[in-house]
């Protein structure tokens, strides 16, 4: 069971109050009527899906009901930080002591 | 191949069962193949055999980081069945179920196939109008599909509770006699038996770090145990590693990786000779022949590697067993598991090439691919004996998500399976 830090109420809850709902900071295309079929069907449907550093949005469902961001380790499923949206995340990639 | 049968095995018990060939041979990779497989799951085993049996190539490597069969093949509900909506999809599992039906003797291998029937429970109106159409649909295929009111539900399973005041009624079903369960292990095991006696290489405990490429077409995959193995062709057939093995290559799939459960019971006397299936209520199961009862859960909606999954979700499988089956609801659960499914945007599979020249994937098939091995690798070993997919495999093309023509299963495929 995940223990998840909402940093709209600022408090940890558990994981059934909220939902997973994705890949983070994917941006839409300022155009889409521009877009070939090609770069659309990529922003739709065509994800990274790391087996290591995952950010994802999560959208507190039962509690603010706001969404936020999460970077979480896909294989071990640890939580390194939960962020507002619009910001940017503080871990990237794993540190040498994680990798070991 | 050693041959096996009633009377080889009195045969062997005469030398205390001592004697037994091994079932197949563990040999150092070459440094060249004409395929290469990445992933001895059922559905890389299956491809293997078919590229011996149906193409006569046999100068082929299956590679396996971990041991044969220990993916999802080893972790599934054994559901086997055909009665999909689209014509592509229905055409393809359809194509599976014939092979199915002759596969034991023609591996000489006992898969345990029990066509015992699957239902596919409706609770609502709109479940309802959706089975008629799926079971029309099912019989202009020419699968046999029936659609079914309450009362011929509660014949088929006597202790299900199918009284009107259930929060979830049970208003009827679909209904495939020739749908059951088989043997997963065995499934495995037996291709790849008789693909190691043709002349396949199984190199198990030897994981793929890298696809190599040189003016952009697939040459080889560098291994983390015995270095670069090189091949004309490719084929990966790694379920939920295949996000990883495309970024090796270079390209995103539209796939995501997510935990997938099952658990079983204590064995119990048999009570359940058939499958049930829920999409509304969120459950499925059955009886294996040792007595347990065998319940399959959704999937976590994280992305996850972890092969667990995560205790709300037990729970909520739990409660829809209970719902249709309040009887089981003091069964103690035995043994509880994950695997990692590979989920595609339509619920349906990806049996493709790819944007790099000479590497294939055979991937995407979810929460829904064990009843597809033998048609999954049927199709997949002609896509890398001749370098193009054929009529059945055509629509199944990774390019499908840039051209628009998705296969929407999520009504047949809704509870995972
Ligand atoms: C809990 C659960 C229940 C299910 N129930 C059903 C059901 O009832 N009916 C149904 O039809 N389907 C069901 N499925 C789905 C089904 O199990 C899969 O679709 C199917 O088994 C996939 O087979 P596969 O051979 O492609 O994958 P796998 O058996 O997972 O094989 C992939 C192999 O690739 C190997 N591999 C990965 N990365 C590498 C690498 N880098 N190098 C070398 N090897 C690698 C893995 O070790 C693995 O052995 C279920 C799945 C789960 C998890
Ligand atoms: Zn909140």
């Amino acid at each position: 069971m995940f223990y998840i830090f909402c940093p709209y109420c600022d408090e940890h809850r558990e994981e059934e109050e909220f939902h997973p709902k994705g890949q983070a900071h994917l941006s839409r295309p300022a155009d889409p009527d521009a877009c070939t079929d090609e770069e659309w069907g990529n922003f739709i449907y065509f994800r990274d899906n790391p087996r290591g550093i995952h950010h994802e949005i999560w959208v507190h469902a039962i509690g603010c009901r706001k969404f936020f961001n999460v970077t979480r380790d896909t294989q071990s499923y640890e939580i390194l930080e939960s962020y507002r949206m619009g910001s940017a995340p503080r871990i990237t990639q794993l540190t040498d002591k994680q990798q070991s | 191949m050693q041959k096996y049968s009633g009377f080889g095995l009195l045969r062997h018990a005469l030398t205390y069962h001592e004697n037994w060939q091994r079932v197949w041979r563990n040999p150092k990779p070459k440094k060249k193949y004409d395929v290469i497989i990445v992933g001895g799951g059922g559905h890389g085993l299956a491809t293997a055999y078919y590229l011996a049996k149906v193409h006569n190539i046999t100068n082929v490597a299956v590679v396996e980081k971990g041991y044969l069969g220990g993916g999802n093949t080893a972790r599934n509900t054994t559901i086997v069945r055909s009665n999909y909506l689209w014509d592509e999809a229905a055409l393809l599992y359809e194509h599976a179920m014939k092979l199915w039906e002759g596969l034991s003797q023609e591996l000489n291998y006992n898969l345990m196939f029990s066509q015992r029937g699957v239902l596919n429970l409706g609770h609502t109106l709109q479940d309802m109008r959706d089975i008629h159409r799926r079971v029309s649909a099912n019989r202009l295929n020419g699968i046999d599909s029936e659609a079914l009111d309450t009362q011929g539900v509660q014949e088929i399973v006597p202790i299900m509770d199918c009284s009107a005041n259930r929060r979830y009624p049970v208003l009827g079903a679909s209904w495939q006699p020739r749908a059951g369960v088989a043997r997963h292990d065995a499934v495995a095991w037996g291709f790849a038996r008789a693909a190691d006696a043709m002349g396949v290489d199984l190199i198990q405990q030897c994981e793929v770090a890298d696809i190599l490429t040189e003016d952009g077409a697939a040459i080889g995959v560098e291994t983390k145990q015995h270095g670069a193995i090189y091949g004309d062709r490719i084929g990966c057939v790694v379920a939920g590693n295949s996000g990883v093995l495309a970024k090796m290559a270079g390209f995103q799939l539209p796939i995501e990786s997510h935990p997938l459960q099952a658990l079983v019971s204590e064995p119990i006397r048999p009570i359940l000779d058939t499958v049930v299936m829920s999409n509304h209520v969120h459950g499925y199961i059955s009886q294996s022949d040792k007595g347990d009862l065998v319940i399959g859960a959704g999937i976590d909606g994280y992305n996850g590697y972890g092969q667990r999954g995560s205790y709300p979700t037990v729970e909520h499988t739990l409660q829809a067993i209970v719902e249709m089956f309040p009887i089981f609801s003091r069964v103690r659960m035995n043994r509880q598991w994950g695997g990692i499914v590979d989920t595609c945007p339509d619920a349906c599979p990806i049996i493709s090439d790819t944007p790099v020249e000479n590497l294939f994937f055979n991937c995407g098939w979810g929460t829904g691919g064990f009843k597809a091995t033998p048609g999954s690798g049927h199709v997949f070993a002609n896509t890398l004996a001749t370098g193009r997919p054929n009529e059945l495999a055509k629509p199944f093309s990774m390019f499908r998500f840039h051209n628009g023509a998705l296969i929407d299963e999520h009504g047949a495929a809704g509870v995972a399976h």
